[in-house]
């Protein structure tokens, strides 16, 4: 018999129970030279938050540390979700350390040992933990060669680093590793002035490709995710859910369980549990719960969800960007084009369903959740256990996906709260069912643009409203002296709008946005009957954004026509996390069945400094794929609070069989720090697929996914463009 | 309780358990071979792909019974001696994954593709691996990857 060998996941010589101090972070981490940052550090949008007048804790914030043993340990509360930041952030690491990729240890999302981080999503791990990171490691580096320069009695300039040995430029068998100088000592630093960094053209590591280095561990199958910590005596816990959102149970009966010593179950006024040593078992179990709801009437689906939301939104709204003055705009304007474009809800559907491990020790609880939000997570759990803070420690293990689904950690508090309730280490592991009825969606929206042209095809104004997709992308990105663009109420909703939960969803509200920009801007192409690139070309301003269009025009081979020219093509452009995206697609429609095939798409991106080019690839090929499935397919069904999607039978994502031709083209552009590369190619592909359709087919579509049945509608319709 | 023979990863095995239950939570927590993974419930999604007589099969949906006697390769068990199987390498060559949870059962899928068509054209490697799901959408590498893979396991590069 094959034994059942519970293992712990616990990072080298780091135990469970691990009281925060920094003393304990010595102790733990061992020896060395640790580079502590202030929080004046950091940028802004990566600080703490004041909570109640009450800055968070920043006084404990190791960046990293350069071991005795040459290794060196990289401290991130970042994530590793599959967008490979456990490699990029590393490049940046060992080559302002001057150290080899492979010495880079990555401790990621462990909230113990860990700066505070605010989570990851965003595209912004690159961007904003960057450039402290790199500074951390440069003065780390700088401080190593002044002890050298001690040592060897040398002035520092004499010296010269590679891969962790400084020697003598003048003596090169004078030689001392970064292991020794470290030998035996404890030297703390706090990094205060900005160290330079070096320049693009003194990069070793950065900027070029290096695979991804977790490939080993999850090819092989020992890579751990939240579902896979195994602790002594561990049970699994499966609970009630209601059937629809909003409802509630009335009689609950658990009498059928009671005579099974092996299971557990826990009754809540807000929760109701049952728990085994096998998650089957568990489910098994819980459905021979006999239970009554209270379940609320509603009205909203599909065909009623926009009409809706646009009653109960608020009059007023969020400026997003604002110039020149619009009636002016419409004065000059000699014809104006009205239209709106509307999404529905759609779902993250990871992989890797949320799930999440706890286990008390003593008065501390140590949880593992597959989360982006480590920090926040904490905060979660100490609130509904009433326990301060410091007495709860996330440790994130590999996640299995997030695309922004896996922020508010739900799973994690109820992992928490079993543990603490039945006394044993607790793991949940939602079902997908569970996951598909408390995603937390993108949320359906509604966009209306007016906008006007002169008698020469520039934009004159272009008034821009948007509900429910929050602001991302929806700030003017052409050259149009007379605009207002406004958002009406955040991705995250309001109360009274949504019959469910909504939040963020990979690179959140710009592919609502530029679906809805792209198209107008393709409108309004078409009926002055100018080729939709030399359109955009011509309405455009921003340097970057026109080199992006003509590098994706270049490389799709793009031939001047105006739509409709019954080719397929399409053109779209964005701008995301800093980045500046191009697409272009050919599609071809099949009149008869209303199918969508994408044949071809390119798209080129401006993304500032490329930290690793073939992983930057990766995450575009990785968008632009996935950006299919809410561009053609993925809608959530759903009645009133009843999600009607339970699996993937009816919730249909992307496969091989959909693939395209992909091309993904690097802009260089080395005059601008490294930008967002995880998130901003997904942003066109709702847009670049609907205007390659009104070219093959000349119908417009305004309603996203762009399902066979709505490509017939408008095809039967042929709705006219105002 | 019911007493099931078979072999999991080469080494026999005698289970006592429910036979009915299936065999990806018995893997999983039983058996603690956590590298197939839930994903799905339904056979829909390829995550928790295992090989049974070199056959991939959806672990989630196959009762315990239905393996007694037979060979079940998981993950952890195709590389052997250390070194990886020539799929898992090129996995890692051509960065086929992402968040990696649905890459054991994108490997083991590959491994029967390849054990019954060890020439797949691009298309038989679609039709082949379509019903694998991968959310990062990291499928122009995986089928990069498969298709070196049968070049080296044909020149005779095998684990």
């Amino acid at each position: 018999m094959m034994e059942d060998k519970p293992r712990h996941m616990e990072s080298d010589n780091v135990t469970i129970d691990f009281p925060i101090s920094r003393r304990d972070f010595l102790k733990v981490t061992g020896g060395g030279l640790i580079i502590f940052f202030s929080a004046g550090v950091l940028p802004a949008q990566e600080r703490a938050p004041r909570r109640g007048g009450q800055d968070l804790p920043t006084d404990f914030n190791a960046f990293l540390k350069v071991g005795a043993d040459g290794r060196v340990s990289c401290f991130t509360g970042k994530a590793e979700l599959g967008q490979g930041v456990i490699t990029s952030l590393a490049q940046m690491l060992a080559d302002e350390l001057d150290v080899p990729l492979d010495s880079v240890d990555m401790v990621m999302g462990d909230t113990d040992l860990c700066p505070w981080d605010m989570g990851t999503f965003g595209s912004r791990s690159t961007r904003f933990l960057g450039p402290p990171l790199r500074e951390a490691a440069a003065e780390a580096r700088a401080i190593l060669l002044a002890m050298a320069a001690e040592q060897f009695g040398l002035p520092v300039s004499r010296l010269t680093v590679k891969d962790g040995v400084v020697s003598d430029k003048k003596n090169g068998g004078k030689q001392v590793t970064y292991a020794q100088l470290t030998q035996g000592k404890i030297i703390e630093k706090h990094l205060a002035a900005k160290p330079p960094l070096k320049k693009v053209s003194e990069f070793k590591v950065m900027g070029k490709s290096y695979r991804r280095t977790d490939s080993l561990q999850k090819v092989t199958g020992q890579a751990l995710y939240a579902g896979d910590i195994r602790l002594p005596d561990m049970l699994h816990a499966k609970l009630l859910r209601p059937p629809v959102h909003g409802a509630k149970w009335k009689h609950v009966d658990t009498s059928a369980l009671r005579n099974d010593p092996e299971l557990l179950v826990v009754e809540q006024p807000d929760m109701i549990a049952v728990l085994h040593k096998h998650p089957d078992v568990a489910a098994k179990a819980l459905s021979l719960v006999k239970v009554e709801f209270d379940i609320p009437e509603s009205d909203l689906d599909n065909q009623t969800i926009h009409k809706h939301l646009l009653a109960v939104a608020p009059k007023a709204g969020e400026m997003v960007s604002e110039g020149g003055n619009l009636k002016e705009g419409e004065r000059l304007a000699a014809q104006t084009f009205e239209n709106t474009y509307a999404d529905y809800y759609v779902a993250h559907a990871a992989m890797e369903t949320h799930t999440a491990t706890a286990a008390f020790d003593g008065d501390r609880v140590t949880v593992w959740p597959s989360t982006q939000t480590p920090f926040p997570a904490k905060e979660s759990i100490a609130q509904a256990l009433g326990i301060p803070a410091r007495k709860v420690r996330i440790i994130t293990p590999f996640v299995g996906g997030g695309f922004g689904g896996k922020s508010f950690n739900l799973q994690a508090v109820e992992a928490a709260r079993l543990a603490k309730l039945t006394g044993r280490p607790v793991q949940v592991m939602w079902s997908r069912k569970e996951e598909f009825f408390y995603d937390t969606f993108r949320p359906a929206s509604v966009v209306k643009i007016r906008s006007g042209l002169d008698d020469t095809g520039r934009i004159v104004f272009w008034k821009y409203d948007v509900y429910y997709a929050g602001s991302r992308g929806a700030d003017q990105i052409y050259a149009v002296p007379h605009h207002r663009e406004t958002a009406y109420v955040h991705y995250t909703g309001m109360a009274g709008a949504h019959p469910f939960a909504t939040g963020p969803w990979r690179a959140p509200g710009n592919n609502t946005n530029t679906f809805a920009r792209e198209s107008q801007i393709d409108i309004m192409a078409a009926k002055v009957g100018e080729d939709p690139l030399a359109f955009r070309m011509k309405n455009l301003e921003d340097k970057r954004m026109l080199n992006t269009l003509k590098a994706a025009a270049a490389a799709f081979r793009w031939r001047k026509a105006k739509a409709p020219s019954g080719r397929g093509y399409g053109v779209a452009c964005s701008m995301d996390a800093g980045a500046c995206v191009a697409a272009m697609a050919e599609v071809n429609v099949n009149r008869a069945s209303g199918e969508i095939e994408v044949k071809r798409l390119v798209c080129a991106q401006d993304m500032g400094i490329i930290i690793n080019p073939d992983g930057a690839r990766l995450q575009m090929e990785g968008g632009l794929a996935m950006g299919l499935g809410y561009a053609l397919t993925e809608e959530v069904d759903f009645k009133g609070g009843k999600i009607l999607n339970t699996n993937f039978d009816t919730y249909e994502i992307p496969r091989f069989s959909w693939l395209p031709k992909i091309e993904t083209i690097l802009v260089e552009n080395n005059d601008v720090p490294p930008q967002g590369g995880g998130e901003p190619a997904i942003t066109c592909v709702g847009a670049v697929i609907a205007n390659a359709v009104f070219d093959a087919a000349g119908v417009r579509l305004f309603q996203m996914p762009m399902t066979p049945i709505r490509v017939k509608e408008a095809l039967t319709k042929g709705k006219p463009e105002k | 309780m019911e007493i099931i023979d078979l072999k999991i990863n080469r080494k026999p095995v005698r289970l006592s358990v429910d036979a009915e239950r299936m065999l990806l939570w018995v893997l999983r927590t039983d058996l603690g071979l956590t590298g197939t993974k839930y994903g799905c419930g339904q056979g829909h999604c390829g995550a928790c792909t295992i090989l049974v007589n070199e056959k991939a099969v959806r672990s989630c949906m196959m009762p315990v019974k239905m393996v007694a006697g037979k060979e079940v390769l998981t993950i952890e068990g195709l590389a052997q001696n250390g070194v990886l199987h020539p799929l898992q390498q090129a996995f890692v060559e051509h960065d086929a994954l992402q968040c990696g949870f649905c890459t054991s059962g994108m490997i083991l899928t590959a491994y029967s593709l390849l054990k019954d068509n060890p020439k797949p054209s691009d298309s038989d490697i679609i039709r082949g691996m379509d019903h694998n799901l991968c959310r990062c959408t990291s499928y122009v590498r995986v089928i990069k990857a498969v298709r070196s893979a049968a070049i080296s396991m044909k020149s005779g590069r095998t684990a």
